[in-house]
């Protein structure tokens, strides 16, 4: 079963940005999965039309079957959001702000006042209970969101950028929760700018850029051919149809041109070595960067800057 | 189709907006109180001495159900536009567009906001005045049907105003610019029996006229326009508003991009 599924789904804003390209997405239940990309990707706006904050242009959501616009109510009762920025009444009390959301979904005031309990004493903020919501930290105001959604125990979280502007003993603290709701059952889907963050968190993983789904794979797959080099070889006489060297990916491009992945831990000799034992000589080699790689670059270097 | 999670959703915003009136009662309650005050004493003591009758009772008499009126009109618009306001401009409307609940919900919650704001406020003006006069309560239901009937008018009025506001000065700009003004030309102040024919013809196309008539037959017992005239153009607004702010929640206008 699919906790979540998207159909050629789009978006253009009323200036004209077109933020989503038609994109088709599928989670499976109870799955930890990441949707990565750089800023302006689409990211936020593809969370916006599942959780019901922006419109469509064109396609379907459906949650753990639910249509979105056919049994909507089932639907938005599945999911559980926290947004990418601050979106609860600064001016109320923390514990009013989980027992108001409970009630929107339904919970009457005792369940909900004992659910609030529980999940603010898990994350650290029953203390806090009484504040006024204007006076958390910046860290607490995440924890307080992360707690509102699950308020009404949704089987499905959806956390956009949970853990940006946490320092890093919070981040830790939140990543321990999130796995220890997920081995629980919970269906988890975050978007992060941070690789690290997907990597130790996530199973599966989309990688989006402007609008289009450019890789969905599974984590680790996705992490070994990242840590893969293309070389791009230019060889002296026509190759045969079929290429193939132990240990390595080949493509054949055309009659003079053969792409090898080469491992992070294999030498370039090698390659060399085992093509001139089948009669390829080649006469020139380039590298090849990738869409992914370059994507990643650019969001290492993004970090860096953020960082600084 | 109205299950027991509507219910409590309903329930949780009415309770908020209770809350809210309370928590701020000094912008709420307490600003209406003192200028009506002011409005007693200045025109129904001091200048309504000089003026005399007015259809039969006493200048005073004859403004109080008026006041009392217009502070109803203005203090359920002003509840819904400013709260429903700040939950856009604040973002947590969408702890709300994220629940299940349905739109008429949130609709009815914020109206009965309004109307709690309203009556509040109604009522405490009616206290106001009973320092001042007496009141005769002469059709005590058509009283109390016209006042949630007008109260609901302009919640669902203040509600499309504050789905269409861009900012701040978005909300003042029709109490400031058309309700006040029709406010004032709706008869709180004189009976339209002393205009001339034209510009009483003209003041029948004032809603509030009917409102403001209504709550006076009920409490004075006179008027200056059918009461069963009153009730159709009342209800008319009230399911016009509430079918047209649907259609706002359904599009998402100002809600969802
Ligand atoms: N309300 C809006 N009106 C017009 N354009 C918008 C709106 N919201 C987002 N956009 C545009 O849509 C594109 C995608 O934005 P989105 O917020 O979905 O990106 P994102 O992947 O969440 O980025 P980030 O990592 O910075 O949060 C961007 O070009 C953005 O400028
Ligand atoms: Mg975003």
């Amino acid at each position: 079963m699919n906790a979540l599924s998207l159909h050629g789904l789009s978006k253009v804003y009323d200036n004209g940005v077109e933020a989503l390209k038609g994109i088709d997405l599928q989670v499976e239940q109870g799955d930890f999965f990441a949707l990565l990309g750089p800023n302006g990707a689409g990211k936020t706006t593809a969370i916006g039309i599942v959780t019901s904050l922006i419109n469509k242009t064109a396609g379907s959501v459906e949650i753990f079957g639910h249509d979105l616009d056919r049994e909507t109510e089932k639907a938005k009762s599945c999911i559980g959001l926290v947004p990418q920025e601050v979106n609860f009444n600064q001016f109320e009390k923390v514990f009013e702000i989980l027992t108001n959301q409970a009630g929107f979904y339904g919970l009457p005031l005792k369940l909900a006042s004992k659910r609030a309990e529980s999940h603010l004493r898990d994350l650290q903020l029953w203390d806090k209970r009484d504040e006024i919501a204007r006076n958390l930290s910046g860290g607490m105001k995440r924890r307080l969101m992360i707690a509102r959604a699950l308020v009404h125990r949704p089987p499905l979280l959806i956390l956009d950028e949970p853990t940006a502007g946490v320092d890093i003993e919070i981040r830790r603290s939140m990543w321990e929760f999130m796995r220890k709701i997920n081995s629980e059952g919970t269906t988890i889907i975050l978007t992060t700018h941070y690789l690290e963050e997907a990597e130790s968190l996530c199973r599966n993983i989309a990688i989006i850029d402007a609008g289009t789904i450019i890789e969905h794979d599974r984590m680790s797959r996705l992490l070994r051919r990242l840590s893969m080099e293309t070389f791009v070889l230019d060889v002296e006489r026509a190759l045969p149809e079929v290429v193939s060297i132990d240990g390595y990916v080949t493509r054949r491009v055309d009659s003079h041109t053969l792409e090898v992945d080469k491992p992070q831990d294999r030498n370039v000799n090698e390659i060399f070595e085992l093509l001139s034992k089948k009669g390829i000589r080649a006469g020139s080699m380039r590298n090849k960067a990738s869409r992914l790689e370059e994507l990643f670059m650019n969001m290492v270097d993004n970090k860096m800057t953020e960082r600084q | 189709m109205i299950n027991r999670n509507h219910v409590v959703a309903l329930q949780t915003i009415v309770a908020r907006e209770f809350r809210r009136v309370r928590r701020i009662w000094i912008q709420t309650i307490v600003p209406p109180a003192i200028t009506m005050t002011l409005y007693f004493i200045i025109f129904g003591n001091l200048i309504g001495k000089r003026i005399g009758e007015m259809d039969g009772f006493t200048y005073m008499q004859f403004i109080a159900p008026g006041l009392i009126m217009m502070s109803i009109i203005s203090n359920s618009y002003g509840n819904v536009v400013s709260s429903f306001f700040g939950s856009r401009f604040g973002k947590y409307v969408e702890e709300m567009l994220v629940s299940p609940m349905p739109n008429y919900i949130m609709l009815i919650g914020y109206m009965a906001g309004g109307l709690i704001r309203g009556v509040t406020v109604g009522i405490l003006v009616a206290l106001i005045a009973l320092f001042f006069t007496d009141l005769r309560l002469e059709h005590p239901w058509i009283m109390l049907s016209i006042v949630a009937l007008t109260s609901m008018v302009f919640s669902l009025a203040g509600f499309v105003n504050a789905i269409y506001a861009k900012n701040f000065d978005g909300i003042s700009i029709i109490p400031t610019f058309v309700l006040t003004p029709l406010t004032y030309l709706g008869g709180v102040f004189y009976s339209i029996s002393l205009l001339p024919e034209f510009w009483q013809t003209v003041s029948r196309a004032n809603p509030i006229l009917y409102m403001v008539n209504a709550f006076r037959y009920g409490i004075l017992g006179v008027s200056d326009i059918q009461i069963q005239t009153a009730y159709i153009i009342i209800i008319a607004f009230v399911i016009g508003l509430f079918i047209f702010n649907l259609h706002l929640l359904r599009r998402g206008v100002g809600l969802r991009p």
